[in-house]
């Protein structure tokens, strides 16, 4: 790798191009006022697509070798069990609240309310 | 086993390249040491990132008041008309601009034309210092509207400190990346990298920086202001 990451400059202006045209769509998602299942699906997809291309190519990830992905990449899925424990910490909260402090979940039927 | 690898110097491939790579007599990473730093730096910075997401998203969960919607709450009147996320929406368009300049910057820095690398890398800063100015102008329209770290006249009390936080910790990120972006880009130009043997690696490792801002932004787009 002593030359570096060299690569040709299509590639670039194609992932770029892409990226624009996939936060035009996630934009969208709002402006069209999605709901539900469809909106959280059609964020995340959006979503991993651009980190997908940011990391694979604008940040050389792809060309690099197996050791390096695995160090970075790695790690990060222990965010995954976090994720997965606070999510059930935050519905045991909520519920001693409404049962203890005799909160009401007002849930109003708003656009991008949980 | 593996003699005919090491003899031949060639680098395998796969898995049983990473138990070369980490059981050789050599550097495991076979990237100069200042981006191997730099990747792991960015890997510390995403779980600082990933505790402020799931914070927020701990809170949101939790709050028994109605979240507000960021739809309505960033949404600014142009032209007499009310366009949801309008400001979010540019700040994510100048972000991505920035990060292909930047792209650019670092393929132009391995061809050594120094003119070019400097160019693009102004430029980046340029595009990164008018997020950080319509971050500004939008805490400062938000602040005005009476939202507070403790409370908000839109619902759930949560919801300033979350984006106080969240967004001012990437704005921190942004500033900061402005400022490395200028430093470095000013040592192209006026040949302190040419001195020191013509290595522009440097430029890759900002890039990297630069990168890792516009992947935490398109997080937080998705999670704090679509969701």
């Amino acid at each position: 790798m002593a030359e570096g990451q060299q690569h040709p400059l299509k590639i670039y202006y194609w992932i770029w191009a892409l990226l624009f045209v996939v936060s035009f769509f996630s934009y969208m998602v709002d402006y069209l006022q999605f709901q539900g299942t469809l909106r959280w699906m059609l964020i995340l997809i959006f979503m991993f697509v651009k980190a997908g291309f940011i990391i694979a190519i604008f940040m050389h990830m792809k060309w690099e070798r197996l050791a390096l992905k695995l160090a970075i990449l790695g790690p990060p899925v222990a965010i995954l069990v976090l994720i997965w424990l606070m999510s059930f910490e935050g519905l045991y909260v909520e519920e001693t609240r409404v049962e203890y402090y005799g909160e009401s979940t007002m849930e109003p039927e708003t656009p991008g309310h949980h | 086993m593996s003699e005919a690898v090491l003899d031949s110097g060639v680098e395998a491939p796969g898995t049983k390249g990473v138990a070369d790579d980490f059981s050789r007599d050599k550097q495991v990473f076979g990237v100069p040491w200042g981006k191997a730093m730099m990747w792991i730096f960015l890997l510390s910075d995403t779980f600082i990132f990933s505790c402020f997401l799931v914070g927020y998203m701990s809170v949101r969960i939790s709050s028994t008041d109605p979240w507000p919607v960021p739809s309505e709450v960033f949404a600014l009147t142009l032209f007499g008309t009310s366009i949801p996320l309008v400001l979010i929406a540019i700040m994510t368009f100048i972000l991505i601009t920035s990060s292909g300049t930047m792209a650019l910057a670092v393929n132009m820095g391995y061809r050594k034309d120094r003119t070019k690398t400097f160019w693009l890398m102004v430029a980046t800063a340029a595009l990164g210092a008018s997020f950080v100015g319509m971050q500004a102008f939008e805490w400062t329209k938000l602040i005005m509207e009476g939202v507070r770290p403790w409370g908000n006249p839109f619902g759930a009390a949560q919801f300033g400190s979350s984006f106080f936080m969240i967004t001012g910790f990437h704005g921190m990120h942004v500033s900061a990346g402005v400022i490395y972006l200028l430093v470095i880009a000013f040592r192209v130009k006026n040949g302190f990298y040419e001195r020191r043997g013509g290595n522009y690696e440097i430029v890759e490792v900002v890039g990297l920086y630069w990168h890792f801002v516009d992947l935490v932004w398109v997080f937080i787009f998705a999670f704090f202001y679509l969701w």
